[in-house]
């Protein structure tokens, strides 16, 4: 079975928002009806998002990180979201595991996103339903986009490459590996919902720089077969 | 959670509608003396109104009200459809009841089984609402079934012996007598959870919800400056103060009162307990704290 979901990079990710834009930008021209903006330029900006990046500092000053943290659907296998639904208008699609809400059958109960404990989940209140991320199910079968574009909008628009997109039931794709050798994890493991979208963590980046790499190999200085010290460059007093 | 105040009046209007049922039936079963029809027709009608007056007050809870018969297609998975079917079956099986002692066509006892099965049934489904949703661990537990009955119960009991001072006297001190005990065995379990919720310790944390082990993790961020769903849907946004109000209104209002009122003035009683109800519902959704919340921390 396939289950398709996004991997997130916390080690690349760079907190620009750009997934946050794109995701915006392609969902409000979706069949489903424009994503709410209430009071865009206003003291309080309001509106519907899928996806969204939020900024954590971990560990004591000055020993902190800046994590940024893109939060949107985890596209759960086992979505607490789904059966609750009154009207089976939240469902997870058999083919690729994707969860949608079917925004004609929504009847507006919230209950969905009570049962959510990630709180990816957002009531639009000009169209009275609930939305959530589609996994951009309107273009990554879109068989009119060259097939390098049929990827989630947030994925196309990350600068650094810190989402990845593929089918993690298959051990062999692109996010399985990445799972698999890079420490990818779930969110909230505990509350048993078995999310498909997967972080990857932050990791020390350790350069293993030789002294004599930080010299030009062509160094005019170098007296053949003398010791690394005598083969300095001059500093600029003793030229 | 934020309260929805439609939610507050549909259970508390539903449970005193299911536990004036019970109590109107227990009359029939149990009542040495033959009573007039007109005091199950009368009792009956209040039933009816008070569950449509319920299920009214649901439909305002809803962005789309319009296709809320959708909502009856679920029930193998989900309560609230069972709840959405059940509601509906309640009223016309009290109604039916109701119409059956007016128009003496007989029955009465089996449909008042009926209407007790499905009232009990109702009272399992609006509960279950709540106590299925695993990741809100304070609603999550036996007690909130025990919780919604039991409150159920004596507002409808204290409500018939209210509506027995008018329609049949003798009736008033064995009804105020039931309510008197429903009511300290509601206080005893609605207690208990508020004991129980008060020491509960959040199995989610930051660290598991961004799954960084660092104990000290501050958030300087949410993505949004202006709040969005995620700070409306989940946060009560009351002070401690109001907070502590509301558990003061709850205790006084839907235990202390009415156990002094009912015995002597149980339309009185009724009155301080329905309100005292909906500050207990308001608490029970304000104590629960969702999981999403630990990503809605601080915004700087």
């Amino acid at each position: 079975m396939t289950q398709l979901a996004l991997v997130i990079d916390l080690n690349v990710c760079v907190g620009c928002h750009a997934c946050v834009t794109n995701c915006k930008q392609w969902n409000t021209s979706g069949a489903a009806g424009a994503l709410t903006d209430a009071n865009p330029f206003g003291a309080d900006p309001n509106g519907t998002f899928f996806n969204r990046v939020q900024t954590f500092e971990v560990g004591e000053f000055p020993n902190t990180e800046t994590v940024h943290f893109p939060k949107s659907c985890l596209h759960c296998e086992d979505p607490p979201c789904v059966p609750v639904c009154p009207t089976g208008a939240s469902y997870k699609r058999k083919e690729d595991g994707i969860v949608l809400v079917d925004c004609d059958k929504c009847i507006g109960c919230k209950y969905c996103s009570w049962a959510c404990p990630y709180g990816v989940r957002e009531f639009d209140e000009e169209r009275k339903v609930m939305t959530k991320c589609t996994l951009c199910v309107d273009r990554i079968y879109d068989k009119s986009l060259p097939e390098e574009r049929r990827k989630p909008s947030c994925v196309l628009a990350c600068p650094p490459g810190a989402r990845l997109f593929g089918d993690v039931h298959d051990p062999q794709s692109e996010v399985s590996v990445a799972i698999r050798e890079r420490g990818g994890y779930a969110l909230m493991p505990e509350c048993g919902t078995k999310p498909a979208n997967h972080y990857l963590p932050r990791r020390k980046s350790v350069l293993n720089v030789r002294k004599d790499e930080l010299y030009r190999s062509d160094n005019p200085h170098r007296i053949d077969g003398a010791p690394f010290e005598q083969n300095l460059p001059p500093t600029i007093e003793e030229l | 959670m934020r309260p929805a105040f439609s939610v507050l009046f549909l259970t508390t209007l539903i449970g005193a509608g299911q536990g004036l049922f019970i109590a109107l039936f227990a009359v029939e079963l149990l009542s040495a003396e033959a009573l007039a029809p007109g005091f199950f027709v009368g009792g009956s009608m209040i039933v009816v109104v008070l569950c449509g007056l319920g299920l009214i007050a649901s439909f305002f809870h809803l962005g789309h009200p319009e296709r809320a018969w959708r909502a009856a297609s679920m029930w193998r998975t989900s309560w609230l459809s069972r709840e959405v079917i059940a509601v509906p079956a309640f009223i016309a099986a009290a109604f039916a009841y109701g119409a059956a002692h007016w128009s003496g066509v007989g029955h009465t006892i089996a449909l008042g089984v009926v209407g007790i099965i499905l009232a009990l049934t109702l009272f399992v489904c609006t509960a279950m609402v709540y106590a299925a949703i695993k990741v809100l661990r304070e609603w999550s537990h036996p007690l909130t079934l025990i919780n919604f009955t039991l409150l159920g119960a004596a507002s409808g009991f204290s409500l018939a012996a209210a509506y027995a001072g008018f329609a049949a006297p003798a009736l008033t001190m064995p009804l105020a007598q039931a309510a008197f005990t429903l009511t300290v065995l509601g206080l005893l379990t609605r207690g208990a959870a508020l004991l129980r919720n008060a020491r509960l310790q959040p199995t989610s944390t930051l660290q598991s919800a961004l799954g960084i082990r660092h104990p000290r993790i501050v958030q300087k961020s949410q993505g949004a400056m202006g709040g969005s769903f995620n700070t409306r849907e989940f946060f009560h946004g009351k002070s401690s103060a109001f907070v502590r109000g509301i558990i003061l209104a709850m205790l006084l209002g839907a235990f202390v009162l009415p156990l002094v009122l009912v015995l002597t003035l149980p339309a009185l009683a009724f009155i301080a307990q329905y309100i005292g109800l909906l500050a207990e519902r308001w608490y029970f959704f304000a104590e629960a704290q969702h999981p999403q919340n630990l990503y809605y921390r601080s915004v700087s």
